[in-house]
């Protein structure tokens, strides 16, 4: 199909000398896709039009804000106020940010319901722990930029952790700053950066996609896909479901951004920055909360610092911790339950990182912290040992027919696979 | 097992303990609860009433603008489209009533001249410090975007202009404080700013504090969101177009799988 399919002299003149049409053919017409992904598996398309949707609009951004700290609150407001339709840039890019937070960690938790993280898919999954460490960075230096009090206050508490490092800390500090606290040359370096990691993460993004494809969509029954019987083109099938999450995930949007696009937000960041007057309750964006509730349920400040690296950072270890070769949790009884108490405890852990830390939501914050390194460092390494799982289907075909079904052609055995219902 | 019960019980407990914990102390950070009131501006489909918005205007103008600025807005805002919609020529004039200091001339001095809608707002005061020396150390905060900057917007701000009380009998005042239901702690350097019939309407709307309180906080809405109509306006049109779109994708999507089921099904035969 090196002419795409439309039999252009152009497109194979074109081909021929750069297998450009070849190559968005294989990558997203002919990619043979599991059939029975499900609605799960939208989230990261959806992340990457999340991430073109803010360069975008960023860029418009970009082109009128100022970044000095005694003009930043101000471009913001002119933004709003006087540029044709920048509250409409500006609202989708605010709003973006936590659309795209929350569109990741579906796609993360969704990895790891299903195992997306296990042989072959190791580094897969380590390419979107760096698009999120990423991601996160972005994030953090956007918040700054407006100039609010959240802002300031924000970046100075972040910031400042980096001085819990012994013996460098206090100069790696300095360092960030480009002075002795969060001032002009910070802001002029954040939004440097902001304007540069979103890049990186599209060339991260294209990794991502590049292992995607070498090793093949993982799929709800977490068992290889037997042979073309089992795998469909991606295009038309997924393109168009796709397209239909796309409508449903950009009217969540609009809804936030045109009728309560300030619903994320922290309305002290309307208070321009002042250093000299600090807010009683810093908070930082609620995507960071469940993390900050960690840094702060851990009462040294280096072991918190330490403890919030380490809570993002033992991602990386995830495909080594889980000991199971049952991909799909919905195979695994016991496990499941783990899970689902894992998600629930990111989420009051999220909760947490909102309340001051005293009383009863410090104590709940370090329950919820043991619980989260448990889960990876205890639960993950031994229930594989311990847990029966459930038959898998012998087949995604016959998962999706009922196993009275015969596939038309014999499927040729693949890799090495637990023990399966109706295989030989 | 028993330990997967007892974690299972401990965050049951977890989630139940800290709301009771928030109600008994109001404090952690949070102010006194805010009443919500009706806005004729609520999403999705509110607008702004202008008559409001202009009498709001006039309670700014003869009250609040005495100690507090408004340096994000000109004057040209109050003609423009979704806001108080007062006619070019009211624009000219109201502007006009403001002096300000413009220069340097031609002999470098500054100089006063009457107000062009152009201008931002005159802030009463020439400086934060000036400000400070003049409110008994308190600065009054900058209302541009007032009604975003306060947990429960223009609610906390008629909240605010409403709540001025006399303080409880066991409370201690600190010199110069006014005791207030709204304000976080409930002392504010502010003094009770509005009293009934200070202010004629002409609108035949009562002169009432309550009245004042509304009109203004509505005022300072549109003066932190003056594209809230144009936003509710286009958003009604996106959600349309966004649902018509997620329709058809729906409706292709079963089409175009259906053939896959098809497919399936002769392969089962």
């Amino acid at each position: 199909m090196a002419n795409g399919g439309t039999g252009s002299k152009v497109v194979k003149w074109v081909d021929s000398r750069l297998p450009i049409f070849s190559f968005v053919d294989h990558a997203l017409r002919e990619y043979p896709t599991p059939k029975n992904l499900s609605y799960w598996w939208n989230f990261g398309s959806l992340a990457g039009v999340v991430l073109v949707v803010m360069i975008v609009t960023g860029i418009v951004l970009a082109m009128h804000y100022t970044p000095h700290t005694t003009m930043a609150f101000d471009s913001v407001e002119r933004i709003m106020r006087d540029v044709n339709y920048g509250w409409l840039i500006r609202y989708i890019h605010m709003n973006g940010a936590s659309m795209f937070f929350i569109v990741v960690y579906i796609h993360i938790f969704r990895g790891m319901y299903y195992g997306s993280y296990k042989n072959p898919r190791e580094l897969l999954w380590w390419l979107g722990v760096i698009i999120y460490l990423l991601m996160m960075a972005t994030a953090f230096m956007g918040y700054v930029l407006p100039w609010g009090q959240m802002s300031f206050w924000g970046a100075t508490v972040i910031t400042k952790l980096f001085s819990a490092i012994p013996w460098v800390g206090e100069a790696i500090t300095q360092w960030l700053w480009g002075g002795f606290s969060v001032s002009n040359p910070t802001l002029n370096r954040f939004f440097s950066l902001h304007y540069l990691l979103p890049f990186a993460i599209v060339g991260v993004v294209v990794f991502h996609l590049w292992a995607l494809h070498t090793t093949k969509s993982n799929n709800p029954l977490g068992i290889d896909p037997r042979g073309p019987q089992d795998t469909i083109p991606f295009h038309p099938y997924y393109t168009v479901k796709d397209n239909f999450g796309l409508g449903v995930f950009f009217i969540i949007w609009a809804a936030f951004v045109f009728f309560a696009p300030d619903f994320f937000g922290e309305p002290d960041n309307y208070i321009p920055a002042n250093p000299l007057q600090t807010p009683p309750h810093i908070v930082p964006e609620w995507y960071f909360l469940p993390f900050y509730a960690i840094l702060r349920a851990i009462p040294s400040k280096l072991f918190g610092v330490i403890g919030l690296i380490g809570s993002v950072g033992i991602l990386f270890f995830v495909p080594w911790l889980d000991t199971s070769r049952i991909r799909s949790t919905s195979y695994r009884p016991i496990y499941k339950w783990f899970f689902w108490l894992f998600v629930v405890n990111c989420l009051v852990l999220g909760y947490l990182g909102a309340q001051a830390p005293e009383g009863w939501y410090l104590f709940f914050g370090r329950v919820c912290t043991i619980y989260y390194f448990g889960f990876f460092l205890v639960i993950m390494p031994l229930l594989g040992f311990i847990e029966r799982p459930k038959k898998l289907p012998g087949s995604i075909t016959q998962s999706v027919l009922g196993p009275g079904s015969h596939p038309a052609e014999a499927p040729p055995p693949v890799a090495r696979e637990p023990v399966r219902e109706g295989a030989v | 097992m028993m330990s997967t019960l007892r974690t299972v019980t401990a965050f049951l407990i977890a989630l139940s303990i800290p709301s009771l914990a928030l109600a008994e102390e109001a404090g952690n950070g949070h102010g006194p609860v805010i009443e919500a009131q009706e806005w004729s501006f609520a999403p999705p489909f509110g607008h702004y009433d202008k008559a409001q918005l202009q009498r709001g205007y006039r309670v700014y103008k003869e009250i609040c603008a005495n100690c507090h600025s408004m340096r994000l807005l000109s004057y040209r805002n109050l003609g423009e489209p979704g806001g108080p919609g007062f006619s070019p020529e009211a624009v000219e004039t109201l502007a006009a009533q403001a002096q300000i200091t413009d220069g340097p001339n031609d002999k470098g001095e500054m100089f006063q001249r009457p107000g062009r809608p152009s201008d931002r707002f005159r802030s009463p005061y020439p400086n934060d410090q000036a400000a400070r020396v003049a409110n008994n150390g308190a600065l009054p905060p900058d209302l541009s975007v007032m009604a975003k900057a306060r947990e429960g917007g223009p609610d906390y701000i008629y909240a605010l202009l409403t709540g001025y009380e006399q303080p409880p009998a066991d409370m201690e005042m600190s010199k110069g404080m006014q005791y207030n239901t709204a304000f976080p702690g409930h002392q504010i350097a502010m003094p009770n700013p509005l009293v009934d019939g200070v202010i004629p309407y002409t609108d035949g709307t009562k002169p009432t504090v309550d009245n004042y309180a509304k009109d203004v906080s509505a005022f300072l809405m549109w003066a932190a969101e003056p594209k809230l109509e144009e936003r509710y306006k286009v958003g009604a049109r996106i959600m349309i177009f966004l649902l018509v779109f997620a329709v058809i994708m729906y409706l292709s999507k079963r089409a175009v799988w259906a053939r896959l089921h098809r497919r399936d099904h002769a392969h089962e035969a």
